[in-house]
């Protein structure tokens, strides 16, 4: 417990080692904590970053989606009512195609009705005029009676 | 802790034997040649891992050694930033200093106590005390230093006017009266910082190493005497108790000698 010259030693022994440390050590430590603090620093800078990109392109890309779907319904849409416009107009034409037939089919029926029954009265004319000649048993002059069966065959063929 | 003693050692002789430096001049020029064999080996054994770690580039996280000096780093600077408000990187630098130095002096105290001494007497030491912070001259010699840096940071950062002015005007104000007390405050407020700080860190290193001489002897009237195996457990149980303690005593004194210093030396930059 007494203080001697061993004290001298002891402080040129610290002072050696604070001068060691204070050079080679502490400097070295600080600037390499404070490059990897600020590396690490950027680093979660960088990271928040792309965080915050990445939100923004699924906004984006959610967006272009929904407006794709919305025109794509649209489309779809324009499409469906096209297709029906085409059914309806096909449908208008057939039918009037089909009522022009029917009608054309009538009317050639009904033409060929009337001249069934011309060709009809004619002959039963021939035939009234036979019969009426075979019951007068002479021969009609067909000369001089021709102005009168022309009438007689054409009231039998207006009926 | 304890090997054995000398056969015919009485316990007194037995302390007496392990509290003498091995010591060489004599009067004042008398140097403990233990204190600075051991204190300067551990100071080039610091040293060393500290530059070999500070050495190291690590691109990525630090392993290791790295680890370890960064986290000690890291331990000191951030004690120091909350105490020091300026340009700390000396301060760092004592405190880093300060804190691994005592350290490893203080844990020289967990060696085998006897086997230290066995050591030395091969090479023909007959006494070897190997805890250099049990020296007062180790924990003075810092003390000293730290002494030397707080009047240099109070010049520093008052001027040489400023702290002669302070000397005579602070606490009680400038009035000539005042002189005197003034004076004879600052001083002691200023030597106690330094004893304060010797005293303390010493005190404890020197009990430490007298506890485990006891629990040493206990072992030792084992052997010497028909005391009987209790007490060689004794030993082994108190002995082991006490070194787990003392890793403690160890750390935090190291600890409180690197943070006293920086207070003081910011308390001294403060204007009065």
């Amino acid at each position: 417990m007494t203080i001697n010259a061993t004290f001298i030693g002891q402080i040129i022994v610290f002072l050696i080692l604070l001068w060691v440390i204070a050079k080679y050590v502490t400097p070295a430590m600080a600037a390499e904590i404070d490059a990897r603090n600020r590396k690490i620093a950027d680093g979660l800078a960088a990271a928040e970053k792309g965080q915050k990109d990445l939100a923004e392109a699924t906004t984006r890309a959610d967006a272009i989606v929904r407006e794709a779907r919305e025109r794509a319904k649209q489309i779809e849409d324009q499409a469906a009512r096209r297709s029906n416009e085409a059914v309806e107009a096909a449908k208008q034409i057939a039918q009037t195609e089909s009522a022009r037939i029917v009608s054309a089919a009538r009317e050639e029926a009904s033409s060929e009705t009337n001249r069934a029954r011309d060709q009809l009265r004619k002959e039963f004319g021939t035939l009234v005029v036979t019969g009426a000649a075979r019951l007068l048993e002479r021969e009609v002059d067909a000369k001089t009676h021709a102005q009168l069966l022309d009438k007689l065959a054409d009231e039998i063929a207006r009926g | 802790m304890a090997t054995e003693a000398g056969h015919g050692e009485s316990p007194t002789d037995y302390i007496v034997h392990h509290l003498t430096h091995l010591k060489v001049g004599s009067g004042f020029w008398t140097f403990h040649v233990d204190t600075l064999l051991i204190s300067a080996s551990l100071a080039v054994i610091v040293g060393a891992l500290l530059v070999s770690a500070a050495r190291v580039k690590s691109q990525g996280a630090p392993r290791g050694l790295r680890a370890f000096v960064e986290w000690v780093y890291e331990f000191v600077d951030g004690n120091v930033a909350d105490i020091y408000h300026g340009n700390r990187a000396f301060l760092v630098a004592l405190g880093m200093t300060l804190f691994t130095w005592v350290v490893g002096m203080n844990a020289m105290d967990l060696l085998p106590l006897d086997l230290p001494g066995s050591v030395a007497g091969l090479f023909g030491a007959e006494y070897f005390r190997v805890v250099p912070t049990a020296d007062l001259n180790g924990t003075v010699a810092m003390a000293l230093v730290v002494f030397v840096l707080i009047i240099g940071y109070s010049i520093r950062a008052k001027g040489i006017g400023g702290y002669l002015h302070e000397w005579i005007a602070a606490p009680f104000g400038s009035n000539p009266l005042m002189w005197i007390p003034n004076i004879f405050l600052n001083a002691v407020e200023l030597i106690a910082k330094p004893v304060s700080l010797s005293m303390r860190l010493f005190g404890n290193m020197y009990a430490g190493e007298i506890l485990f001489m006891l629990i040493a002897l206990l072992g030792m009237a084992f052997a010497v005497s028909v005391g009987g195996i209790a007490l060689f457990i004794g030993q082994v149980i108190f002995g082991a108790a006490w070194a787990v303690f003392h890793i403690l005593i160890v750390l935090l004194q190291a600890y409180i000698f690197m943070v006293l210093p920086v207070v003081y030396i910011s308390m001294a930059e403060e204007h009065h």
